[in-house]
């Protein structure tokens, strides 16, 4: 295990995973507050047309992908902004040009789709030195936009109005956010892969958010997440690679998911205590309706106590019992 | 005055080629509460939409504290309280953290909040009374916590001058209340306010002036007037509750109205 991590292609695919965590959670964060989930997706399967420009042409399938995928991501805004068409249908336009495109051109030059594939589901444990510094630059952009813009973009994406009526250029915050995703959807490209790449930017968010409440809080969780998921997932293909081959891509994505399942029956907790320890709204009713109780309310009694106005309601077999002089009433 | 808040002249306003405002006069005087009122339909909200600078006014001229709308930068000075809208959004976000962005108006980029941002924060967050609820998850508060919140973001900011759409608008009578007790204390601080509302409640004595809006024009502007005064047929709103009301009253007997008459007793 050690002699594996210390070979120099595991320790590049270590690192491109790591940045890939850490940026991809951090615009999928703005992506999902958008309720544009499935945008990473989109982008994903235009840039599969830039990766086949690039192979057929002998340019990099790195930056040609970046280039197609910024242009997909700017036509994909102007469409939402424009408002004519129905976000998702105009979503769903670009996804089947977008891989219908690469497939064709790949096809065009008579090669087959084999090398496609390596970008389509990742081929983390191929990754050149080259590609890994690309990675690290589009990685570090992608994390220094994200966090260092975020009460801005936060403020654009939670209501647009108020943005531009405080000044802000809603236009430009909204271009640089699709800008944003198709650059991480690209450094995801050789880690996750394309068809997957939308996994690691949703998941860990949703996964977040089960248990937080703020959105900062959910931002830097989903970034912690995004790289264990992406660590733990290159750890797990290259556990098993002596028996089994697993890409690393759908090992990540599956790592990512089986996070959420284990956060999910614990935000399901923590929602429904919260909503129980939620003070009682409305008024006290002014007749006293007194009621026999056999014990006394306090700390120790085991029965919830909960807020209501200027005193404690105790929470008892569907009732609700206030201390009130000698006796309780029922509220 | 050059230097009044708001003063929009013949200001016209046609959304896809289809007039919605046409030729109104107004002008905001710093320090002034008023009220602009009128039916669903009748263009208040598009009116302050325009005043703001969200819809861009296709005839006319605006200008903001004496400066040309195309030219105003001191965005800091205004603040503006949307309507509640009904979708959240997809990841959760503190009370704390939507009243921290109305700062962005004096924050620059990629600077962390200074000492004044918070004080100011913390501040709008005690005159709209959410302090103690300051951490929670905006979407688990009720309707009305919600307006307190859009309020307090947009007293953060610390402007001289507000817009508020339809504030009140599904919100309960306490909450009304407690509204009416925050605007009242800006408009005691000096501030100028421009309230968008079908029906004033408990806001009426703070009112100095209203603005009564019919079919896209404006159909009164002086005193302030009761919400029925408001939604008399002279304004020209024939489709109110108040009308047909009014014809089963007045069944068996011609009734003639002046224009101010209330309807009702």
């Amino acid at each position: 295990m050690i002699d594996l991590l210390s070979t120099p292609f595991m320790q590049r695919a270590l690192i491109a995973a790591f940045l890939t965590g850490l940026a991809a959670p951090a615009v999928g964060t703005y992506l999902v507050q958008r309720r544009l989930a499935l945008m990473g997706d989109g982008i994903g399967h235009v840039a599969v047309t830039g990766v086949a420009l690039g192979l057929v042409t002998g340019a990099s399938p790195t930056w040609t992908a970046v280039a197609v995928a910024v242009v997909g991501a700017f036509l994909m805004e102007l469409i939402r902004e424009r408002g004519h068409t129905n976000g998702d249908v105009a979503l769903a336009l670009l996804f089947y040009g977008g891989l219908a495109g690469g497939v064709l051109i790949t096809g065009l030059d008579g090669q087959s789709t084999a090398p496609l594939q390596r970008y389509l589901f990742g081929s983390i444990l191929t990754i050149a030195p080259g590609d890994v510094l690309v990675t690290m630059g589009l990685a570090a952009v992608v994390i220094v936009l994200c966090v260092g813009l975020a009460p801005q973009l936060f403020a654009v994406a939670q209501d647009e109005e108020f943005a531009r009526v405080a000044g802000l250029s809603t236009r430009a915050y909204n271009i640089l956010v699709a800008v944003v995703a198709a650059v991480s959807v690209t450094v995801a490209m050789r880690t996750v892969g394309l068809l997957l790449v939308s996994a690691l930017m949703v998941v860990p968010v949703a996964t977040a958010q089960q248990v937080t409440r703020s959105f900062r809080t959910t931002l830097a969780l989903a970034m912690g997440l995004g790289v264990a998921a992406s660590l733990g997932g290159v750890l797990v293909s290259a556990l098993v690679s002596y028996r089994a081959d697993v890409a690393p891509g759908p090992a990540i994505v599956l790592t990512s998911l089986t996070g959420f399942l284990l956060a999910w029956p614990v935000g399901l907790l923590l929602r429904q205590r919260r909503r129980r320890a939620a003070p009682f709204a409305g008024v006290v009713p002014p007749e006293h309706l007194t009621t026999e109780h056999p014990h006394e309310h306090g700390e120790e009694c085991g029965h919830r106590a909960v807020q209501h106005g200027d005193h404690l309601d105790y929470v008892h077999d569907g009732h609700r019992h206030a201390a009130h002089e000698k006796h309780y009433d029922e509220h | 005055m050059l230097s009044d808040p708001v003063r929009l002249l013949d200001g016209g306003v046609a959304i896809e080629g289809r007039p919605i405002l046409r030729g109104i006069d107004l002008t905001v005087h710093s320090g002034e509460f008023v009220a602009l009122m009128g039916a669903n339909g009748s263009g208040k909200s598009t009116l302050v939409r325009a005043l703001t600078g969200l819809r861009d006014l296709t005839s006319g001229s605006l200008s903001l504290f004496g400066t040309p709308l195309e030219q105003f930068h001191d965005w800091h000075r205004v603040g503006f309280v949307p309507q509640r809208s009904g979708a959240g959004s997809g990841v959760p976000a503190s009370v704390w953290e939507v009243v921290a962005s109305g700062r962005l108006t004096h924050r620059r980029l990629f600077r962390p909040l200074s000492r004044d941002d918070r004080r100011a924060i913390g501040e709008a967050l005690e005159v709209v009374g959410l302090t103690d609820l300051a951490r929670l998850g905006v979407s688990t508060l009720s309707g009305g916590q919600q307006q307190r919140v859009l309020i307090a973001r947009a007293l953060a900011g610390e402007p001289d001058l507000f817009f508020l759409d339809e504030p009140t608008a599904g919100v309960d009578l306490p909450n009304q209340q407690a509204l009416a007790d925050t605007l009242a204390v800006l408009s005691g601080r000096g501030a100028t306010i421009v309230l968008v509302a079908h029906e004033l409640g408990p806001m009426a004595p703070l009112v100095h002036r209203a603005v009564v809006m019919r079919d896209g024009r404006k159909a009164y502007d002086g005193a302030p007037l009761a919400d029925h005064e408001v939604h008399d047929p002279a304004f020209g709103e024939p489709h109110t509750h108040h009308h047909h009301a009014g014809r089963r009253d007045h069944a068996h007997a011609p009734h003639v109205a002046g224009p101010f008459e209330g309807r009702r007793p």
